[in-house]
């Protein structure tokens, strides 16, 4: 049921002109930083390579700032997606057709979040052929690539967690990106306000355990910590927990 | 025609707040039943319809649909019930198969029946030729029945619809009208609506709410003997002198409509007008017309809901319903 739900998400985002819109604009964006990136690396990295004491190769120079640029990117464009997923439908009244079926909350939720999520890993996957293509010509480090494509894709599986439940608060979608949007910024650079100086001395630093920035590091560095997968699940966890309240109270006692 | 009860309403009340919408109502609807709820704006019908649905909590009170509680067991019940709001929840940049599909898919209808409950939810609904149309661009009309196909197309025990006929041409709204009494006779149906007309002609048993209360609740056939006629209008060629007419038999008042013609007014159960026609056949007023006026079902709602008015002291929240 959760499918169809999510099936009916994703075909109503490709009938509509921003889906694609979207996909293009990022596309492109990101080839161009990619194909920066490459040259840089051609030209300037790889004759001075035999310098460095530490091995560093393509993926470290080209893949892993390609994937920081579409984390980047992909905070000013999760929100313009998930915007409307439920604010759009409370506007224009047909959540009733969901809320009279046999269907719970939490399927409700998690298959329009599971639709997003679906167009974003098709978003994902259509950049990531571009590192894949850099196989033709030579290797990259698979292990480092994958590790930074889960890292990508948990973080987009976040933001999109997020997203949905700031549609489900209100039912104008553009409030929705609006909040959306800053909450991400929010996540993503609220360890600066962690990282004071003399902060290292061993105190947990709350505010830079909670931006999405630490936790992405380690997988553009190739760790897959469990702490750190284990902040992402936590994140969409408790947004999508958020959102089954927030629409289950549309029908409660106000 | 079975009268198991489908529908069990008891004591359902809805707060906005300090306002209460619905206060404290109570019916049952049976199988083959076709019932009419009636009321003005804001008088609670679709915060009503909205309970029955699963839409809205009710803030105190129980709703049983085919003997399962909509509150404690909301999927089984939900199964049973289609429901077309006011508005109907189309998905705009579907066509209409694929939304239907979709429809029947959440409504758990198995896939190898789809393609079956498709196919007779748009020929009940008269969607045959725009089932590849994007449902964005029908008319309002066509919208409708498609809402009213989305309410049918698992066949539940209980549909409820929510003002269906707004926005139809009348042909459409006789082919509405007929196929709610076809639904009526194998399940059990819920209209709201404002016209009442349309309740005359549709429903067998007709509840009237009024700021939040039920008003009257009673079948069709009494409502009508309600609508009994009170007053005869006469038209006459050659009129006599106004006290000639008040001085006719049985007759308590009368209205110039000009134009020669008059609005006699009797009490209730007395046929005047054989004895009248007689007499102006005598005294040669050359008669015209005469024709016995029926009490309409609006005046006996405003009759109903006016004398209400002045009794009920509940708050009702202004919206429309």
């Amino acid at each position: 049921m959760i499918f169809t739900l999510a099936a009916r998400e994703l075909r109503s985002l490709f009938l509509s002109p921003l889906a694609w819109s979207i996909i293009a604009v990022v596309q492109i964006i990101l080839s161009l930083l990619f194909m920066i990136a490459l040259q840089d690396f051609l030209v300037t990295q790889q004759p001075r390579l035999h310098l460095y004491s530490m091995p560093l190769g393509v993926t470290d120079f080209v893949v892993v700032p390609l994937y920081n640029s579409a984390s980047i990117v992909l905070m000013l464009v999760v929100p313009l997606i998930t915007m409307r997923v439920i604010s759009e439908e409370r506007r224009s009244r047909s959540l009733a057709l969901l809320f009279s079926a046999p269907l719970s909350m939490t399927e409700i939720v998690l298959g329009k979040y599971l639709g997003v999520v679906a167009f974003f890993f098709i978003m994902t996957f259509i950049y990531s052929l571009m590192p894949i293509s850099l196989l033709l010509a030579g290797s990259i480090d698979l292990g480092l690539f994958f590790s930074i494509l889960l890292g990508a894709l948990l973080m987009v599986c976040a933001f999109a967690a997020i997203g949905v439940f700031m549609s489900s608060l209100t039912n104008q979608p553009t409030i929705a990106a609006i909040s959306t949007f800053g909450a991400l910024l929010l996540l993503w650079i609220i360890n600066m306000a962690g990282n004071n100086p003399g902060g290292d001395d061993g105190h947990f630093n709350v505010l830079s355990y909670l931006s999405m920035l630490t936790h992405y590091e380690s997988f553009s560095r190739g760790i897959i910590n469990t702490a750190d997968v284990a902040y992402y699940l936590l994140v969409i966890i408790t947004f999508m927990v958020l959102s089954v309240r927030r629409l289950d109270s549309d029908r409660l006692q106000r | 025609m079975t009268t198991e009860t489908l529908v069990k309403v008891e004591h359902l009340s809805r707060h906005y707040g300090p306002i209460v919408a619905v206060n404290s109502i109570a019916f049952e609807v049976r199988r083959g039943e076709v019932l009419g709820f009636l009321g003005p704006n804001g008088a609670g019908k679709s915060t009503s319809m909205q309970m029955l649905t699963g839409n809205l909590a009710p803030s105190a009170g129980r709703v049983e649909i085919c003997g399962i509680d909509l509150l404690d067991n909301p999927k089984q019940a939900k199964a049973q019930i289609g429901y077309l709001p006011e508005q109907p929840p189309l998905y705009r940049e579907l066509s209409v198969d694929e939304y239907l599909r979709f429809c029947a898919r959440i409504n758990r209808i198995s896939k190898e029946k789809i393609s079956a409950a498709l196919a007779t939810a748009k020929e009940r609904c008269g969607l045959k030729d725009v089932g590849h149309r994007l449902i964005g661009n029908l008319s309002k009309g066509y919208q409708q029945r498609v809402g009213i196909a989305q309410a049918i197309i698992h066949m539940p025990a209980v549909i409820v619809l929510d003002e269906p006929t707004v926005g139809l041409d009348p042909i459409q709204i006789r082919e509405i009208r007929t196929l709610i009494r076809d639904l009526g006779k194998e399940h059990a149906v819920i209209l709201s609506t404002h016209i009442l007309p349309e309740v005359q002609m549709t429903c067998d048993q007709v509840q009237i709410i009024h700021r939040g209360r039920l008003v009257y609740n009673d079948s069709m056939s009494n409502l009508n003997a309600q609508t009994r006629a009170t007053s005869l209008v006469l038209g006459l060629q050659n009129p006599p002198a106004i006290h000639e007419l008040q001085n006719l038999p049985l007759i308590q008042r009368v209205d110039d409509l000009g134009n020669n013609r008059w609005r006699l007014t009797h009490a209730v159960n007395q046929q005047p007008g054989a004895e009248i026609a007689r007499i102006a056949a005598e005294r040669g007023w050359g008669l015209c017309e005469l024709a016995p006026e029926f009490k309409t079902l609006e005046q006996v709602f405003v009759d109903i809901t006016s004398a209400e008015a002045t009794s009920a002291t509940v708050p009702v929240k202004e919206q429309a319903a």
